[in-house]
């Protein structure tokens, strides 16, 4: 039981405190709830240029700082939140946004995964409907079944 | 066709390790910047040696111009600043510094100390020309040819190597357009 409850407080100690490292802490002001949730949505939409696999809403880096304060004064003037992502995008590029816009440049991006399904749908087909091998020549000729039964007499 | 097939697992696999290989030589940073074929972003900023003097993008125009994003926090701006001095003698280009997001004092102390290579720097405290540039670390430069147009955009330190290789062709073709009075 102490050894339960050891565990236990380690571990909270442990996680706790690295959530309290790990996640930037910023005090921002909204005018609404709904602000708030937008708020979060597009850090969590946008990526950090610097730190290439975190999303502003996790990184602590100077320029995810400097973004999500641009983000928060953007939402303040009352920006729609396309032209907040078009403001970025015309800044760091497509690559901000973690989930592309469909282009020439993003299709195989969008619709590579889906082709691929298909070409193994397609796959597991044509070999699923296959013709078996022809069973009659999987049964002994005559001359097979003495021999066989000479091998099984001689033992 | 019986035979191929039996090989196509063994060709995928190393279709996939050169495609994998070439992907541990390339540069994750190595991003296409947003502002290439633009023109420079408007702004009106104090030079870090004068703030009564400001100073805008119209005083940019004219030359093959660099802009080399620094600041005194940043150490791979210290590397790259003998090399930057080495530019800034060539007289075919002309080299501005944007000082970005830095101290005043700390930084007009580096170039006293490290030699000042630019024709001036502009003192962006607070980051904005910097934003609307795209800058999102430092060191950068940006090349930006005699229309005002933003034609390149490298992320890290410059040096001998990347200069030969980043940046001499583009200032060839853009010396080369110039005098062809495109």
């Amino acid at each position: 039981m102490r050894l339960i409850s050891f565990i236990i407080v380690t571990f909270t100690l442990l996680f706790g405190a690295n959530k309290a490292f790990s996640s930037p802490v910023e005090t921002f002001e909204f005018r609404d709830e709904v602000t708030k949730i937008r708020f979060q949505a597009l850090s969590k939409e946008l990526r950090c240029p610097k730190c290439q696999n975190q999303n502003l809403a996790d990184s602590n880096s100077p320029i995810a700082q400097d973004l999500r304060k641009e983000l928060y004064e953007l939402l303040q003037q009352g920006k729609a939140d396309s032209e907040i992502v078009n403001f970025m995008v015309s800044r760091y590029g497509e690559f901000v946004l973690y989930r592309p816009r469909v282009s020439a440049l993003t299709y195989v991006l969008w619709f590579g995964p889906v082709v691929l399904i298909l070409l193994g749908i397609i796959v597991v087909i044509v070999v699923v409907r296959r013709k078996p091998v022809d069973k009659k020549n999987l049964v002994l000729s005559t001359e097979q079944q003495d021999k066989l039964k000479d091998f099984l007499n001689n033992k | 066709m019986g035979k191929l097939i039996r090989f196509l697992p063994l060709i995928l696999v190393l279709a996939l390790g050169v495609v994998l290989y070439r992907g541990l030589s390339l540069n994750p940073q190595d991003m296409p910047s947003a502002l290439v074929g633009q023109t420079m972003p408007n702004f009106s900023l104090q030079t870090l040696n004068n703030s009564e003097e400001l100073v805008t993008q119209t005083d940019l125009l004219g030359d093959i111009v660099l802009v080399n994003v620094w600041a005194t926090w940043c150490p791979t701006c210290k590397y790259e600043h003998p090399y930057l001095v080495d530019v800034a003698k060539d007289p075919q280009v002309k080299l501005y510094g944007l000082n970005y997001k830095d101290d005043r004092e700390a930084a007009q102390k580096w170039l006293k100390h490290y030699e000042d290579p630019y024709v001036f720097s502009i003192f962006d405290e607070e980051g904005t020309l910097g934003l609307n540039l795209g800058v999102y670390g430092a060191p950068e430069t940006f090349v930006i040819d005699h229309h005002g147009i933003i034609r390149k955009r490298f992320a890290g330190a410059i040096d001998t190597r990347v200069w030969r290789r980043e940046f001499e062709p583009l200032i060839a073709q853009l010396i080369e357009e110039k005098k062809q009075g495109k």
